[in-house]
Parts: structure tokens; C-alpha cells; sequence
């Protein structure tokens, strides 16, 4: 029978692109649906997440799935070969604790500090550091958080390896450095080196002035009020 | 082999709550230790040294962290007995869906109805029964959100009957009056022993929440 899987997702967004890799990585196709999120959502995604009425949306077979880890779980479950969380029990209630940590803490401090105002930054870049030293020791020596390949931990921490060192050059910041964090940053370059992260990701030169243009029209709409 | 189960809790917390209602649904023996969040002990924060938070669950010596993540752990290593998650990936989908709505949106926004006052309180309110009409919706004309068998998010949700009182009292509005299907399914739920001795009483909860609202400076 044919699967039929669709992800309705944004290219640049960084929730979105989690259910993309985490696809690819289970060699599954899909139809992408690119959504004008910032203008126009389409009458199929407000259908199928009526209650957040945000992407990713995975549809598979015509049935709904939403939030990135949902979908994370929903893929490993129903697409067993290749698999990104470990079986022990133990292990996966630690991989979904650091993925709870990143989503919680991790990645909205460091979006944040990028973002924030310069008198509010220094508090809110420390609290960021503290977060990233902690999700450092969740490393431990390990290439990847989960192990010797990608796991669901890395897929999650793409938010922070890759999306927030695009954000953090336009702001001319240095949160995620390779002094201060060795291991974190030595993490996001093998990541984004893997040929099957390398060729999901969306492009550096595209991202770059995407992202620019939204810290602009914020900080625009911020001076105003 | 001996197994030990310990919980680090403290007894109005909705999330240690849930913890409770999962291992007394697989009949498991544990030990629990109330902790004093105004002097954590010691092995708090080793167990949980990231937040430093309850509940704590420590299997074997080794601690699971998060309550819907214990859920899961202790669905997943007795799971022969009483199967909280569906095994249908889609329906564990939905399950999780729910649970984590019920943490972002119900949890925040009931703290907001006992934290608040006047026009804050007022708008929180609102989104409250909003979100809890929502979650009835979802509920339908199940006896369950599991359906048939109590499951997942009826563990998720459950312990926040406890603090019903507590959110009518502070807000003055009735949940049975906006939603009585949920009002009905929380009963049904309480007939259930593992959720009656997991959850304390609604008035001895109001107490402590009246006791926080004095400490925070609320009146």
C-alpha cells in the first residue's frame, strides 16, 4: 500500500525542519508543503491544527500530527529501522529529559538573548551559558547525545547547533563559542558536517538575511511601542 | 531481584501526583518521601541536580526526572500490567498531544487564576474555561480520554481535580457549571483506588493555596 506523508512545514523554521531530517534520516518520502506562515496560513493547516494552528504538521495517510516532538516520537514509533531513540527505558526517559531541557530552557534563553535589548541581554546571556554548560555535560565525550550517530537528542538540538549560530552571527553575538564551550560547539560542527543534515538544512545564505530582517522589524515594532 | 522504587514529592504537586497514580495502577511498592521545597535535602539535588524540582522518581538508585516522562518510564518497564500509552503509535500520538497541551496551556493558566487579581485574573479565567472546554471536547462521550480504559492523559489530567476548589474559590466561578462533562469524568476517575489515595483533598489544597497567596503578598 502507498504511505502517503506530508509535512506542511516553513523553511526556515526551526521546528519544522525537526520533522524534515527526522524523516530523512528514516529514508521516508514526503511531499513538503511550504506554509506562508507570516501572511497567509492555508485553510489545510488550520484544519489540521486547529488548536495552535502552527507548523510542522506531519500528515500521514490523511491523519494529523503536530508539535515537533510529538511528531519525533510519532516517526520512531511507526518507522522502526534506522531508529533514533535508544530501547533501554532508562536511556530514552534521559534522551526526552535533555530534549524537554532544550526545548524548555536551552533554546528559548539563547532566542532570547539574541533578541533581547542591549540593558536586558547580559542577564539573559547568562542564564543562556548556564543552560549551554549543562547541555555540554549531557555530551559526556560523546560525538553525538546519541552516541555514535545522530539520536532524537541531536535532532532537537539542531534549534540550538544550528539555527542559533545563523542568529547569533547577524546579531555579531558569540553565545555558542568554541572557548567556552568545546565540546557544544565541536557537537554543531559534526552535526551540521553530516552529509544528511548538511544537504536539509536551509542554506546559510538564505537564513542569514531571513533572520536579519526579523530581529529588524521586531526591534522596529519594539522602539515604536 | 528486589526492586527500589523511591519518589521524592511533595503532596500538592499536580505533576508528583501523576507519578503516584502510575505506580499505584501497576501495583508498585515505593517508598515515598515528602521534601520541603524551603529546604531541599540533599538527595534532591543529587537526583535532580538540573532543576532541583519534585517530583523525582529513583529506580534502582537511578532518577527519572520530569513527571509525563516517569509516566512513560513506568508504563514502559512494567508494562505487563494495567498499559497507560496506547500501542497505536497515531492514538500515543494523540495522548501525548493532549498531555502536553494540558502543561502549557491548563497548568499556566490555573496558576494565573489563584496568582492573579482583578483584570489579570478576569482574562485568565476566561482562557481557563476556554481551555478546559477545549480539553472536554476532546473527552466527547468517552468514559475516558483513553477511551475505554483510563490512560495517559487521564493520569496527566486527573491530579488538577484536585485543584479545582481551589481555582473556583480564588476565580468565583463553578467548573461543573461551564463543565460538567469533565465535573462527570473526574468522578468516574475517583472511583478508581489508585487515583483516590493519590490525590489529597480539594479543601486541604485550598488551605495551602490560601497559605501561598498570603506568603506571595495576594490577598
Amino acid at each position: 500500500m502507498g504511505e502517503e506523508v506530508k509535512v506542511f512545514g516553513y523553511w526556515a523554521s526551526p521546528y519544522s525542519y525537526r520533522a524534515e531530517l527526522a524523516l530523512k534520516l528514516k529514508g521516508v518520502s514526503y511531499e513538503y508543503i511550504n506554509e506562508d506562515i507570516f501572511g497567509n496560513k492555508s485553510d489545510l493547516l488550520l484544519k489540521y491544527n486547529p488548536v495552535h494552528k502552527k507548523v510542522p504538521v506531519l500528515l500521514h495517510n490523511g491523519k494529523p500530527i503536530v508539535e515537533s516532538v510529538v511528531i519525533l516520537e510519532y516517526i520512531e514509533e511507526t518507522w522502526k529501522h534506522n531508529p533514533y531513540l535508544p530501547q533501554d527505558p532508562y536511556d530514552k526517559a534521559t534522551a526526552r529529559f535533555w530534549i524537554k531541557f532544550i526545548d524548555e530552557k536551552c533554546f528559548p534563553t539563547l532566542w532570547l538573548a539574541a533578541w533581547s535589548s542591549e540593558n536586558e541581554r547580559e542577564k539573559v546571556t547568562n542564564e543562556a551559558c548556564e543552560y549551554m554548560k549543562t547541555l555540554e555535560s549531557a555530551l559526556n565525550g560523546k560525538k553525538f547525545f546519541g552516541g555514535e550517530t545522530i539520536g532524537m537528542v541531536d535532532i532537537v538540538a539542531s534549534s540550538v547547533g544550528y539555527f542559533i549560530r545563523v542568529t547569533q552571527e547577524i546579531m555579531g553575538l558569540n553565545l555558542l563559542s568554541a572557548d567556552k564551550f568545546p565540546q557544544l560547539f565541536q557537537w554543531s560542527e559534526d552535526f551540521a558536517n553530516c552529509s544528511i543534515v548538511k544537504e536539509s538544512l536551509p542554506p546559510r545564505d538564505k537564513l542569514l538575511p531571513f533572520v536579519k530582517g526579523l530581529i529588524a522589524k521586531y526591534q522596529q515594532d519594539n522602539a515604536k511601542a | 531481584m528486589a526492586e527500589e522504587v523511591v519518589l521524592l514529592d511533595f503532596w500538592p504537586s499536580l505533576f508528583g501526583m501523576r507519578s503516584r497514580i502510575a505506580l499505584a495502577e501497576k501495583g508498585i511498592k515505593y517508598e515515598y518521601k515528602e521534601e520541603d521545597l524551603r529546604n531541599k535535602s540533599a538527595l534532591l539535588l543529587q537526583m535532580n541536580p538540573v532543576h532541583k524540582k519534585i517530583p523525582v522518581l529513583i529506580h534502582n538508585g537511578k532518577p527519572v526526572c520530569e513527571s509525563l516522562i516517569q509516566v512513560q518510564y513506568i508504563d514502559e518497564v512494567w508494562h505487563d500490567k494495567a498499559p497507560l500509552l496506547p500501542s497505536d503509535p497515531y492514538q500515543k500520538a494523540t495522548g501525548r498531544f493532549w498531555a502536553d497541551y494540558i502543561d502549557k496551556k491548563i497548568y499556566d493558566l490555573g496558576s494565573r487564576v489563584w496568582k492573579t487579581m482583578g483584570e489579570e485574573q478576569a482574562t485568565a479565567k476566561k482562557e481557563f474555561i476556554e481551555s478546559l472546554k477545549l480539553i472536554e471536547k476532546e473527552l466527547g462521550d468517552k468514559p475516558y480520554f483513553g477511551g475505554e480504559s483510563f490512560g495517559y492523559v487521564d493520569v496527566a489530567f486527573i491530579p488538577f481535580y484536585s485543584w479545582f476548589y481551589a481555582y473556583e474559590k480564588c476565580g468565583n466561578f463553578s467548573i461543573e457549571a461551564e463543565c460538567p462533562k469533565l465535573i462527570a469524568w473526574a468522578k468516574r476517575c475517583m472511583q478508581k483506588e489508585s487515583v483516590a489515595k493519590s490525590l489529597p483533598g480539594q479543601q486541604k489544597v485550598y488551605d495551602f493555596i490560601l497559605q501561598m497567596k498570603k506568603h506571595l503578598g495576594i490577598e
